[in-house]
Parts: structure tokens; sequence; C-alpha cells
């Protein structure tokens, strides 16, 4: 009898479980999304509600604001983060489910210039200072940030550049900076110049990546979203082939 | 002392551009609420509504559109570079543009106000005595609409100081050029570090706090008679 009582609750939470599984078609789940990730995203939410039927409620801003809204309560369910640290953070911190967590994309980092000419193959353009400002995302907030700053370290030109750096809040303003042309040069994200696979406009240097860390975007199943079937099989969805297709289509790598 | 030394910069910075943005906004808007305060013109209408409209428009936004119009490629930032001034983001004057853009409307509708207040009656007693325009003006409508001086300085300055959205979008960070102390406790806020922000918050609240009750007092004493 005390050994039933005791399996008593996970009969119980076995019950609601099932309950909960009945309901799939109709799931739904509240997602935080690194903004940098916004429009694939997008498209995969598209394909994830024609493929589960579940619904995935999307909201888009920047990582370390996401951390504080979570923290403080936020509804969301699951976490795309911009980097590695956030979910890790979450996880150390009980907020997340540490059996979830997944790197769903790998940032690959651009020198981009809005104008032809300005950027040549090789990135040679930093070393001959020929520029007033180039742009990055600020290296303590963004990851991308970051990587650009290892990117400079490593060229061996972090300091003789820093008086021409101007820091966007996030890679969106760095991007911002170099599109309208107020700086001549940025380090912004692959995913934003590239369009089908091809950087169609401007002048770029793809950045090898052994010049910077990994940029490792990793996704959470957050406490809230421990019940919620729609919320684990939205992270399956992103390991799966239709969402990877998407991923890499936007300029992104993806971890084996 | 909980305050790194870049955060005393952005401090410095802060005030030097609301100082700057509050002296230029009350020499630029005098004339103009007088105007708006006095005309019959069909012009008023319209004009007011242009002052009005950095209320509307999200600050990010305003930042934005800035960052276009002044960039090499934007019509201002075509016209300062023919001058040989470059172009106006990423630099302090260019904050300076985007904040008096930004508090516009907190210099001129006090002003405007006041000026309204004053009416009449003082300006024909005045020209009866002999009183020229300019004299009426400096003697007369000037002190007696004082008190909106101190509310559009006061506006003005807090407006300024509070001013995130724009300098986020126009500045791009610079510590001692642009970064001012708003995007510092943002910064610390994106990175996490929590104890940074609160006493940079805590002690821009308690600053502020403490300016704007030392007008309100000296606002005050001068309106007593």
């Amino acid at each position: 009898m005390s050994s039933f009582l005791a399996l008593l609750p996970r009969v119980l939470a076995g019950f609601v479980g099932g309950l909960a599984a009945l309901g799939v078609q109709a799931g739904q789940v509240q997602v935080a999304v690194a903004a940098n990730f916004t429009a694939p995203m997008r498209a995969i939410a598209v394909q994830f509600a024609k493929d589960t039927g579940h619904t995935a409620e999307l909201s888009f801003g920047a990582t370390g604001k996401f951390y504080a809204q979570i923290r403080s309560g936020a509804p969301f369910e699951v976490f795309l983060s911009a980097d590695d640290t956030t979910p890790a953070r979450l996880v150390a911190e009980g907020g997340a489910l540490a059996a979830s967590r997944m790197t769903y994309a790998l940032g690959g980092l651009v020198l981009w210039s809005a104008k032809p000419g300005v950027v040549d193959a090789e990135g040679k353009v930093l070393a001959s200072g020929n520029f007033a400002h180039l742009a990055l995302a600020n290296p303590k907030l963004a990851p991308y940030g970051a990587a650009a700053m290892q990117v400079l370290t490593q060229l061996g030109l972090a300091e003789t550049l820093r008086p021409r750096l101007v820091m966007g809040e996030s890679i969106a303003q760095a991007y911002q900076f170099v599109h309208t042309g107020n700086a001549e040069l940025g380090f912004v994200a692959l995913s934003q110049v590239m369009k089908d696979g091809a950087i169609n406009s401007g002048s770029a240097w793809r950045v090898p990546a052994e010049l910077h860390a990994p940029i490792r975007q990793d996704a959470v199943v957050l406490t809230r979203g421990q019940a919620n079937p729609a919320a684990g099989a939205l992270l399956e969805y992103l390991k799966g082939p239709a969402a990877r297709a998407v991923i890499r289509s936007y300029g992104y790598g993806i971890a084996e | 002392m909980p305050l790194a030394d870049t955060d005393l910069r952005a401090i410095g910075l802060t005030l030097r551009l609301a100082g700057t943005t509050m002296v230029l906004l009350l020499l630029l808007c005098t004339p103009l609420a007088w105007w708006l305060a006095r005309t019959r013109s069909r012009w008023r209408g319209p004009v007011s509504a242009v002052v009005a409209l950095p209320l509307v428009l999200p600050p990010t936004v305003i930042g934005f559109y800035l960052l276009v119009a002044l960039g090499p490629a934007g019509p201002v930032g075509q016209l300062t570079t023919a001058l040989g001034l470059g172009t106006l983001p990423f630099t302090f004057w260019g904050l300076v543009l985007g904040s008096l853009i930004y508090s516009l409307p907190f210099a001129v509708q006090p002003l405007q106000g006041a000026f309204e207040a004053v009416g009449e009656r003082p300006l024909e007693v005045a020209a009866t005595l002999g009183a020229g325009p300019l004299d009426r003006f400096f003697t007369v409508a000037l002190p007696l609409a004082r008190g909106g001086f101190v509310t559009a300085a006061i506006l003005s300055f807090a407006h300024t100081v509070g001013e995130f959205g724009v300098v986020l979008m126009l500045g791009g960070n610079i510590p001692g050029v642009t970064r001012v102390v708003s995007v510092q406790i943002y910064d610390h806020v994106e990175a996490l570090e929590y104890t940074q922000a609160h006493w940079l918050a805590g002690g821009m609240v308690v600053f502020s706090f403490c300016v704007l009750l030392a007008l309100n007092l000296t606002r005050r004493a001068r309106l007593l008679p």
C-alpha cells in the first residue's frame, strides 16, 4: 500500500502528461528568440506549425533583456539565446532544464561595407586603416561583438583601431551603422547580409572561423515550459532537417 | 567606490550634453515661443504641431531617422559634409542636435504658455509709456515670463539627462564622446552587472531629484512677492 502511495505522484504525473499529450494538436508554446535569429525563426515557426500542429508564439529581443525578464517570471517556455552562457546561467540557477540545452546555430562573422570595393576578400582593409569608423556590436553585450574583438586582437589591430570603433548595443545596430554608411565598414552577422546563400550587396570578407571562438547560439526549455509537450517538440524540430535547411540558408553553421 | 572610471566619464558627459542642450534650447525656443504665443498667422497651427511631433515618435525611431538623415547619404549629412563639418553621428554635436529635437516641446511649450499668460495688457501699457518693441520684450515680457523659463530649463535639462533611444541610435557608444549615463546603465543591465547599474541609476535619481528640488525652490522664492 505504502509503495502505491509513493508511486501515486508519478501515476498522476503520467496521467496529466497523457492528457497534455492528447492536446498535442492544439499545443502552443511561448518562445523568446534572440533578435539575430528573427528571420529564420519566423520561417521555421511556419514549418513547425504545418508539420506538428503546434503553434510557436515568438517574441524577439536582446538576450540580456530576456534573461532579466525570465528571472522576473516572464511567461516564456523556450529560449533561443544569442549565446551559450545565458542558457547555461539559467540552467545553473534552476530557471531552465539542463537536459534540454542544445546548440541550434553557429554564428558566422563577416566584415562588411555597404559600398562595393571597400572591403577586400582578405580583410586587408583593416590594416590599411583607410576609414574613419569601424562598427561592431558591443563586445561586452553581444557574442558577435566579442568575436569581432577577438579577430582584431588576433590581427594585432585592437589597440590601433580602438579610437575608430563605434559600438552598437546589438549586432542589429552595428548593421544599421554600416548600412546607413555612417560607418564605412563593420563586423556584422553573416545572417544579416546573406540572402539565398550569397552576399549580394556591398563588399565583404567572410572572417575565417579560426580567428575567433565559435559563436554558439544555444536553446533551452525553461522551467515554465517543463510540462508543455510543444516546448520539447520545438527543440526537437530545431534539430531536424527542415529547420536546419532554413538555418543554413541564413548563413549560420550547424554544430555537429 | 562602486562607480568605475567609465561611469564617472559618462556622468560628466551627460551633464555637459544636458547643459549644452538646455542653453541652446532656451536661446532657440524663446523667439519661437514668443511668435507662437502672439501670432495670428495661419502657420501657427502647423508649426505648433511640428513642435509637438517629438512627443509622438518613439525615441529610437527618431534616432534611426536622424542616423539616416545625418549619414553620408542623407540630406543633412551631405550638407554638413559640403560645409566641411563631416558627418554628425558618433559625435558630441550629433547628440546635441538629436537632443535639441527630442527635447524641443519641453522647452517651447512652457515658454509659450508663459508668454500667453503675460497677455497684451502689460505690453500695451509699456507701449503707451514709450517703450519700443525690443524694450517691451526684454523689460516687460521676459521678467513676467520668468517662471516659464525656469520650467523650460528644468524640463529640457531633465529630459536630456533621461534621454536614451536617440543617443543609443546615434551615438555609437564611444567612451567620453557619446556614452552617456543612460547608455552606461543599459550596458550594465545587459551585461548582467546589476550592482553597478543600481548604483548608477540610484545616483542619477538622487542627483536629478536634488537639481529639480533646488530649481523648484528658487522658482518658489522668486514667484513669491
